[in-house]
């Protein structure tokens, strides 16, 4: 498969946002300004491209029948060494998404990734798909944390667009979330059918 | 298949172990940093070290931390770590500088779960000087410190009543327990009592509470 095409298979045609629809929790949960959802992406991207090489790495040798507990084991390490230099070298980030950083185990986009690619490629093409897939999740929740920074309180990346009176508080909220994401996600559909 | 299983996860309890090792310094320090810097921002003038001088009261289950601030021994005020439990979206915890005389100093909101955008803008809210907002610079002793549905001083925030009186709860837990601290400090020592002596209304907030010195010894005023 093109090198590239892997990128970009990860990042438009199966974007796990607003493609595939997975990890909803976290793209929900951490949306709330752009630069949480970047972060969120960003971290999610680290333990994605380090998951996709080791178990592409070790495929080989795990039987079938352990492989599910193996890819959680692999992921589970990679989430806590994350969360603890993030807790030991960036506090402030870690005050922000600390909740959410555990939760990256059972995000099913890096099990899925791990099951549906990294178990049936090699170590570089899997490299490039969990870079692929980390952008394209990246994206999806700045851009969706960025939607509803604006429309909730005017600012993005905390600089004012315009003043926080009139902004609908409701789309910083939990619901806003879920109509954020919709309206989004048929866009992007829109856009694809073109 | 068990031999390879128990491999992975030998290994990986190693890397963590050693992970955990690395950081956890970094980890304490980082903490130890930013309580610092709280007690800092909020605390008058200091040059002891309040961290090892702090005392921590526990009232009606709540666990509130006094850091004394002393400049050339003499006690300036101090930072009150206080929490509540009636927020709106679970705990509040709060930071309060309060000058020797009790009077608020300046304030921070360590942790909270308030809505953001409603309850959260109490970071800024109690410090913004419009109308009866601030509770800068203000004595809770002759301050109602309550919002002014409730027959207070203090204006509420917009929208979020629940979270300003949480809020105003954590504040005067803070100076209940700051107040009986200077009372205590001070009963060793004669000379200073009469500066504190008429302002230790409050202390029945707290009574019932008990005092534990991080050193383990009677809190003295020198």
């Amino acid at each position: 498969m093109n090198k590239l095409k892997i990128i970009l298979n990860g990042i438009i045609t199966e974007n796990p946002t607003f493609v595939l629809l997975l990890g909803m929790c976290p793209t929900l949960g951490t949306t709330s300004s752009a630069i949480n959802g970047m972060s969120m992406g960003l971290a999610t991207m680290f333990v994605l491209m380090c998951s996709n090489v080791v178990i592409s790495a070790v495929k080989d040798v795990i039987p079938d029948k352990v492989r599910i507990p193996s890819f959680v084991v692999i992921i589970a390490a990679f989430v806590t060494v994350l969360q603890l230099c993030m807790q030991a070298y960036l506090p402030e980030l870690y005050k922000s998404l600390g909740l959410f950083i555990p939760l990256i185990v059972v995000n099913c986009i890096i099990l899925g990734r791990a099951e549906a690619f990294a178990a049936k490629h090699n170590p570089f093409d899997s490299l490039l798909d969990g870079i692929g897939i980390g952008l394209g999740f990246t994206l999806a929740l700045t851009l969706l944390g960025g939607v509803r920074e604006l429309l909730g309180t005017g600012k993005i990346f905390n600089l004012t667009i315009f003043p926080e009176e009139y902004g609908a508080l409701a789309f910083v909220l939990a619901p806003g979330a879920f109509i954020a994401l919709g309206l989004l996600i048929a866009f992007v559909n829109k856009l694809k059918t073109k | 298949m068990i031999v390879v299983l128990t491999l992975i996860t030998a290994l990986v309890g190693a890397i963590l172990g050693s992970v955990y090792q690395l950081t956890a310094e970094p980890i304490a320090l980082a903490n130890a940093k930013a309580q610092e810097e709280a007690i800092r921002e909020v605390a008058p003038q200091f040059d002891n070290n309040p961290i090892a001088e702090s005392d921590t009261i526990i009232s009606n289950g709540l666990e509130i931390v006094v850091y004394p601030a002393k400049l050339g021994g003499v006690a300036t005020g101090a930072a009150v770590k206080a929490p509540t439990k009636s927020g709106f979206n679970g705990e509040i915890v709060v930071m309060v500088g309060f000058e020797k005389d009790g009077t608020i100093r300046e304030y921070r909101v360590l942790s909270h779960g308030e809505t953001p955008g409603l309850g959260a803008k109490m970071e800024q809210w109690f410090r913004t000087d419009k109308n009866r907002q601030s509770i800068l610079g203000k004595n809770p002793a002759n301050t109602d410190m309550s919002v002014t549905k409730d027959g207070g001083e203090i204006d509420a925030i917009t929208a979020s009543t629940i979270t300003s009186r949480a809020f105003l709860q954590a504040i005067k837990t803070a100076y209940a327990a700051y107040m009986q601290e200077s009372v205590d400090a001070v009963s060793g020592s004669s000379t200073q009592t009469d500066a504190i002596s008429g302002s230790t209304t409050q202390t029945d907030a707290v009574s019932g509470s008990t005092i534990n010195n991080n050193n383990g010894e009677e809190v003295t005023n020198e």
